[in-house]
């Protein structure tokens, strides 16, 4: 596991001019327009927006599922054209694989990899202790909590050692409290391997807990509305969740997130009739926000 | 989350470094306390198999209810719509039975039976499950295979009997072949069937773990599809003796379905219920042992 634990930061993922449309029957629908990000080697960003802004869609570019329409995704100077190993992906829905063990899941990426049954086992132990996960090893995924599986799924993603680690919506299914935990042990595990991490949420106390950085989307087609530095220092404690400073980033985010909900849903709440409606928005009343 | 030892922790003033060597000590499965006498065991174990002892009991009695009711609408000769008059008591057809299982002949019957299904179905299974994963997998092939199968499969294997005797020099040949086609269509309709359920998250997590096609068809569409394998390989199993036995009587010289055809011929009602039965034990036996097959090929799914 030497390898995955190397002391230089790695994975510098940048997104350029980024566009990606959808082909449907009704003509292109635009998910993603005029987008630049980038994640530099060892940073943890994140990215929040509303409903249906296109986050998936640009963390499914950078891993290489979708072609973008305009712009280029490269990570280490080298343009992305299609998944690989080098940048690992934790789903929402679980994704491990039924009819591996948690070890074989685990194991998997090693044994693509082509390296031998027993120094893969190995790796694979080791890293599930890291995770505390060894009890489970010859478990089938189907008898996992929630909050293993996933941690399960981290560690696969981890195992083969990749530059990046993408993350989509991956706690978003899980309680509070396993949250919690699972959040620990991804800042964990993201400063021992100290790789990059690209993280969707739409939970902004996550966000801002996990993160050096966070990316705030408008609402479709996406473009990045705002870029905020989260200057918390690490270590990070439940505690900082209640510091002035954390409830100011907070509430700055949640406007920034609330304004583009609201202009997403603006078209039904017109049609609805419900420009009487006057919600208070730092400020503004609803209808100089539509 | 189950494991306690995550939970424990006041979370307030974990820092987050020092989290994960402590928090994520998984707790060591404990052996249950205290070794147990004989009776609490044999009570545990009752308790546990509850169900299954229940659902036995009320299998064996309802069998015998049905044995009793036949014996006495037989012994009695009853006629009410259905005529019983002719058919031979269950003792008859046991004594027919232990008679019939010192008979060369007989045994003969069944071992070439089993063997025309053990042929036919295995090159069934052999042609129609790497068909459907390569159909499910290059639409190409799907495209020209697909519509020729279609076109085939309503033809029941009986409609094929006089094609296949044209078709093949001999009369075995002939009825291995219609036992084949028997089983060919659901073992490659329900591979198809699973191949199209695989979900494509798994197809994409196997790709960021740097998998190729190759890898990515044995290591995930193969798995993903094993249960509708299966479920194809049972029902395949199922119309392979049905075939298998319209072929024996209309074609047949040996076979136990010709066994049942010849007894009828030769008045003899007892054998004709004796055929029956093996032909109903020996699916029974091929389909458990697909099932046990089942089991063993896919450990993740026996436990639930
Ligand atoms: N295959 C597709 N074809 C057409 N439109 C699509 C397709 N996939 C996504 N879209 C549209 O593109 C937009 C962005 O989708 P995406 O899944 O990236 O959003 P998201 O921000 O991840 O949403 P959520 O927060 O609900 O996960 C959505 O409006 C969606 O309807
Ligand atoms: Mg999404």
């Amino acid at each position: 596991m030497s390898e995955t634990l190397a002391s230089e930061p790695k994975g510098h993922i940048e997104v350029t001019n980024f566009s990606l449309s959808y082909d449907s029957i009704e003509g292109p629908v635009q998910a993603v327009t005029d987008t630049q990000i980038h994640v530099n080697p060892g940073e943890f960003v994140s990215i929040v927006g509303p409903s249906g802004c296109g986050k998936s869609t640009l963390l499914n570019a950078v891993a290489g599922f979708l072609k973008p329409t305009t712009g280029i995704v490269t990570v280490d100077g080298e343009r992305v054209n299609g998944p690989s190993a080098e940048r690992g992906m934790v789903f929402q829905q679980y994704s491990l694989f039924p009819w591996k063990t948690v070890r074989e899941n685990v194991e998997f990426g090693l044994k693509m990899r082509g390296m031998p049954r027993s120094q893969r086992e190995r790796a694979a132990r080791t890293l599930l202790g890291l995770a505390g996960l060894e009890a489970f090893e010859k478990h089938y995924p189907e008898k996992l909590s929630g909050g293993m599986k996933q941690r399960v799924g981290i560690v696969r993603a981890l195992a083969t050692g990749p530059k990046v680690l993408l993350l989509d919506e991956p706690f978003g299914a899980l309680d509070a409290q396993t949250r919690v935990i699972m959040q620990q042990i991804l800042t964990n595990m993201w400063q021992r391997l100290k790789i990059s991490v690209l993280f969707v949420t739409h939970d902004i106390d996550e966000a801002i807990f996990l993160s050096d950085r966070v990316y705030c989307m408008t609402a479709r087609p996406g473009s990045i509305k705002a870029e905020i530095p989260i200057p918390l220092e690490r270590p990070r404690q439940q505690s900082m969740m209640m510091s002035s400073e954390f409830l100011a980033l907070r509430r700055g985010l949640m406007s920034l997130i609330r304004e583009e909900s609201l202009k997403a849903m603006g078209g039904e709440i017109n049609d609805m009739g419900m420009q009487g409606l006057n919600i208070e928005l730092h400020g503004h009343s609803l209808a100089d926000v539509i | 989350m189950s494991s306690p030892a995550l939970v424990r922790h006041p979370e307030d003033n974990m820092p987050a470094t020092a989290a994960l060597p402590e928090a994520v000590r998984a707790p060591t499965v404990t052996s249950p306390a205290t070794p147990s006498s004989f009776g609490t065991l044999a009570l545990r174990w009752y308790r546990l198999n509850q169900g299954r002892l229940r659902a036995t009991a009320i299998g064996v009695t309802s069998l015998l209810a049905f044995l009793l009711v036949w014996h006495l609408l037989t012994t009695y000769r009853v006629v009410f719509f259905v005529r019983f008059v002719n058919v031979p008591a269950p003792l008859a057809v046991y004594a027919s039975f232990t008679k019939a299982i010192h008979d060369p002949h007989f045994l003969m019957h069944i071992v070439l039976s089993c063997r025309r299904i053990f042929i036919g179905f295995s090159l069934a299974a052999v042609v129609g499950v790497p068909l459907g994963l390569i159909m499910g997998r290059f639409k190409l092939v799907h495209e020209v295979v697909f519509p020729v199968a279609e076109v085939l499969r309503p033809i029941p294997a009986i409609a094929w009997v006089p094609m296949a005797i044209m078709l093949w020099p001999t009369n075995e040949q002939s009825i291995v072949f219609i036992t084949f086609l028997g089983s060919f269509f659901p073992i490659l309709v329900n591979t198809l069937h699973g191949m199209s359920l695989v979900d494509p998250v798994l197809v994409r997590a196997a790709q960021c773990l740097g998998a190729r096609e190759r890898s990515i068809f044995r290591e995930v569409y193969f798995p993903a599809s094993l249960p509708h394998i299966f479920t194809g390989l049972t029902v395949g199993m199922g119309v392979a003796w049905v075939s298998l036995i319209a072929a024996e009587m209309i074609s047949g010289q040996y076979g136990i379905g010709y066994f049942t055809w010849e007894a009828y011929s030769l008045v003899q009602y007892a054998d004709i219920a004796l055929g029956m039965i093996a032909i109903g034990v020996l699916g029974l036996g091929s389909s458990l042992l697909i099932r046990g097959a089942g089991h063993l090929v896919m450990p993740w799914r026996s436990t639930r």
